[in-house]
């Protein structure tokens, strides 16, 4: 089952592979995932999801949560949460269909980026369900190349960070000879 | 020239996470206190490792480490010089295994840093305190392919539990304190700490790092009341209870309280492989090792008992055979430092995510208040229950073969644990001469018994017994290994000489690779297929080779004056004893068999009539 994980990182070197390297060290697919700079530069969230059976997804989430640059790692599979998507598709159609291709386009809420003798370009965001029917529809008219961006995840719960406050460091060491 | 060391601040208040300075008024000698003198990074690096604490760390130089080590050359720090990288991060390993304290071990680029791999997996699986200090190629030759450039940040990403690119010698120290801060906190293991050759020359202005703030890096100390609070309720109601005590107990230092639990509730308890010594060997209500090998009494009381009390233990697959009938009737209470682990492999009744140490502590604390109320619920079935594991344990002992003209390899074991008494430290390498070992040899306290355990690493136990033996100059250490396990670690005979250190390896020669001719001899139908060690050297003029004494037997009137010469010299010891090769550990639990399952012995001839 395609679980959704939402993840809050430290925006550092190698920290984006240890993640994936968490989940391709057990074997699971990655379907997709994205990752930006928050408000806050230093830290970035991460939305992957990642084909898992249900009754690991808790592991996966404690797994997650035990690397040093992850700061909180949610499991949004079945928790109130937004999921959006974008998607760029150009369609080569003939030129009896273009106009339906606009109304199509127009019915899903989708943008045409470009319009040439051959085809459109058309760029469509949403719920990765909507997209995956504009992407069907698409298809009729003719042949399509697809540029999906993967999801990205918002919670609609707020959950309190639990960050770690600092610890002291080693003073210095009188030595005596 | 002789120098002490005291490190003034107390490594507990740094894992409890407390806040207060704990350090006072410091005359600080250090000449790099100053705030803001100017240094080398290696000198920094110098200074950090000397703040942690670190009198002894193991390594072998390169080109791109040649700045540290010239730093090193008038630094007072101690540093071993092994013969192969491989072993510098297992003798780390033997160090902190001993101790507790943090292992340090130091490679050079590309290969330097390839061969700790092994090493620090083992410290991974074993969740052992390790920081690896590799150098790099200078940055601007970063990923050109430039000589021994390997992408060891990469490498060791999934090896370690985390690492670090150092990039500017500003960043230097702080890195280095993390990296002991997150070796040594919550469930140990290894981190490294990659420095490029130009980081190494760099000069700075050394600030001392006050505190340090990972704020993803989360430690779980406490336990929740209310679970430890029903923990206890269990306990006192539970008829057939059964204390099932893993590595963590050792690293959180919590024999004491293990031992005070088990007494004051009158439980029977045994001890993994990770775990032998928490609860001494000569405690009445110690069961032996549970699992593939351990013994009869242990796997048939996981089986029945009605209560599973597992402390800082993973439910491995060698513990627990078959998941679905490990402690089939029982409820489980299971308390680790790590979450992750509890639940991963059996859902527990009370999961209790905390430091073992302190989870007991409340946790005895709570049975005490209990007890006057339901102390006394279920004594006569505990009695039946005590009958039962006494009876196990009296009907399937280990087995003890002696033969008149071949050394069993039973008798070696127990000729060892004669001479140690419970108080030596025994490393060993991996095979059945680890199995025997762990079996039949007792352990009075922890830190004594020093293993590969999860790894199985090969080659482990020669360089961990050095790491040892400099951890405790003190202590008696006997080296056992395989024949096998012992051609993977020669060069360190060389540092063994070097330094005198008066190790005991004491080889358990059947002339195969025995775990794995067992396996194809009781699996494989006997097809003994590339594991036969031919060719092993002399061990008289091995040793002598190396400027100390070695010796062969193989006759069993022989085995005891050996050993006891062997304990006797005041230097290193090579005692190659040929054992018979026919004998097989048992009992054994086949794989992905249930523990009840056991083959006690080999299979009995059928008298055809």
């Amino acid at each position: 089952m395609l679980q959704t994980i939402s993840i809050l990182l430290e925006n550092k070197p190698g920290a984006l592979l240890r993640v994936t390297g968490v989940l391709s060290a057990r074997g699971y697919n990655i379907e997709s995932l994205t990752v930006a700079k928050t408000f806050d530069p230093e830290l970035s969230r991460m939305t992957i999801t990642v084909e898992v059976e249900d009754r690991l997804r808790a592991q996966v989430i404690k797994q997650m949560n035990k690397l040093v640059n992850v700061l909180q790692a949610a499991d949004l599979t079945d928790a109130p949460a937004v999921i959006r998507e974008m998607v760029l598709l150009r369609v080569r159609c003939p030129q009896e269909s273009r106009t339906a291709v606009l109304k199509e386009a127009e019915i899903f809420q989708a943008r045409v980026v470009d319009s040439s003798v051959e085809g459109f370009a058309i760029e469509a965001t949403g719920d990765p369900e909507k997209l995956d029917e504009f992407i069907d529809v698409m298809r009729s008219y003719g042949e399509i190349e697809v540029t999906r961006s993967g999801g990205v995840a918002m919670s609609l719960e707020s959950k309190k960070l639990k960050l770690q406050p600092p610890v002291p460091a080693p003073a210095a060491v009188q030595t005596i000879s | 020239m002789a120098f002490f060391v005291f490190r003034t601040l107390n490594r507990h208040n740094l894992e409890s996470g407390d806040y207060m300075q704990t350090a006072g008024n410091l005359q600080d000698a250090a000449k790099a206190d100053q705030p803001g003198k100017l240094m080398t990074g290696a000198e920094m690096l110098l200074e950090c490792l000397v703040r942690e604490g670190v009198d002894c760390f193991f390594g072998y130089p390169g080109g791109v480490t040649l700045p540290f080590y010239d730093a090193l050359y008038s630094h007072h720090i101690r540093h071993v010089l092994v013969r192969h990288e491989e072993n510098a991060c297992f003798a780390a390993e033997g160090y902190a295994r001993a101790t507790g304290r943090v292992g340090v071990c130091c490679a050079t680029s590309g290969p330097g840093a390839t061969n700790l791999v092994t090493g620090l997996v083992d410290a991974m699986m074993d969740s052992i305190p390790i920081v690896a200090i590799t150098g790099q190629v200078t940055s601007k030759l970063i990923g050109s392919d430039a000589f021994q450039e390997a992408d060891t940040f990469g490498i060791t990403r999934p090896a370690t539990k985390h690492n670090f690119m150092v990039k500017s010698v500003h960043e230097l120290p702080r890195i280095v304190h993390e990296a002991f801060y997150i070796a040594k906190t919550g469930r140990p293991g290894p981190v490294l700490v990659d420095i490029p050759k130009d980081v190494f020359q760099a000069r700075g202005h050394y600030e001392p790092v006050d505190s340090i703030h990972l704020p993803g890096y989360k430690v779980f100390t406490e336990g929740h009341t209310g679970q430890i609070r029903r923990a206890a309720q269990l306990i006192w109601e539970a008829e057939r209870p059964f204390v099932y005590a893993g590595g963590g107990i050792i690293a959180a230092g919590a024999a004491p309280e293990l031992r005070e639990l088990v007494e004051l509730v009158d439980m029977p308890a045994v001890c993994t492989l990770m775990a032998l010594g928490g609860l001494s060997s000569s405690h009445r209500n110690f069961i032996s090792m549970p699992g593939m090998h351990g013994s009869y009494a242990a796997n048939m009381g996981l089986t029945e008992c009605d209560l599973l009390i597992a402390l800082g233990t993973r439910f491995d697959d060698r513990v627990t055979g078959q998941l679905q009938s490990f402690a089939r009737h029982a409820r489980v209470i299971h308390v680790d430092i790590d979450p992750a682990e509890v639940g991963k492999n059996r859902t527990p009744d009370i999961p209790i995510v905390g430091d073992v140490k302190k989870v007991l502590q409340r946790l005895i604390k709570a049975l005490e208040e209990l007890q006057p109320e339901f102390g006394a619920k279920k004594t006569d079935s505990r009695h039946a229950w005590w009958d039962q594991l006494r009876t196990w344990m009296n009907d399937h002992p280990y087995d003890r073969p002696r033969d008149e003209n071949m050394i069993k390899p039973q008798h070696l074991m127990d000729e060892i644990d004669r001479l140690s008494n419970g108080q030596a430290i025994v490393t060993t390498d991996v095979g059945q001469h680890q199995m025997w070992a762990a079996q039949l040899i007792r352990f009075s306290e922890p830190r004594l018994w020093i293993n590969s355990g999860g790894l199985g690493a090969m080659g482990f136990g020669l360089p961990a017994a050095i790491g040892a033996q400099f951890a405790r100059p003190d202590k008696l250490v006997f080296s056992i290994c395989g024949d096998g396990g012992f051609q993977m670690s020669i060069p360190e005979l060389a540092t063994i000489a070097s330094h005198g250190l008066p190790i005991k390896i004491i080889v358990m020669n059947n002339g195969y690779l025995g775990m794995v001719r067992q396996w194809q001899t009781l699996f494989y139908n006997n097809r003994l297929s590339a594991v036969e060690l031919d060719c092993f050297p002399d061990a008289e003029k091995l040793a002598g080779a190396y400027g100390f004494k070695g010796r062969t037997i193989d006759k069993p009137w022989e085995l005891s004056s050996a050993l006891e010469e062997a304990v006797k010299e005041a230097g290193p010891y090579l005692l190659n004893v040929k054992v018979s090769p026919d004998e097989n550990v048992y009992p054994m639990v086949p794989a992905g068999g249930a523990i009840s399952e056991m083959v006690l012995g080999p299979p009995q001839p059928v008298a055809v009539g």
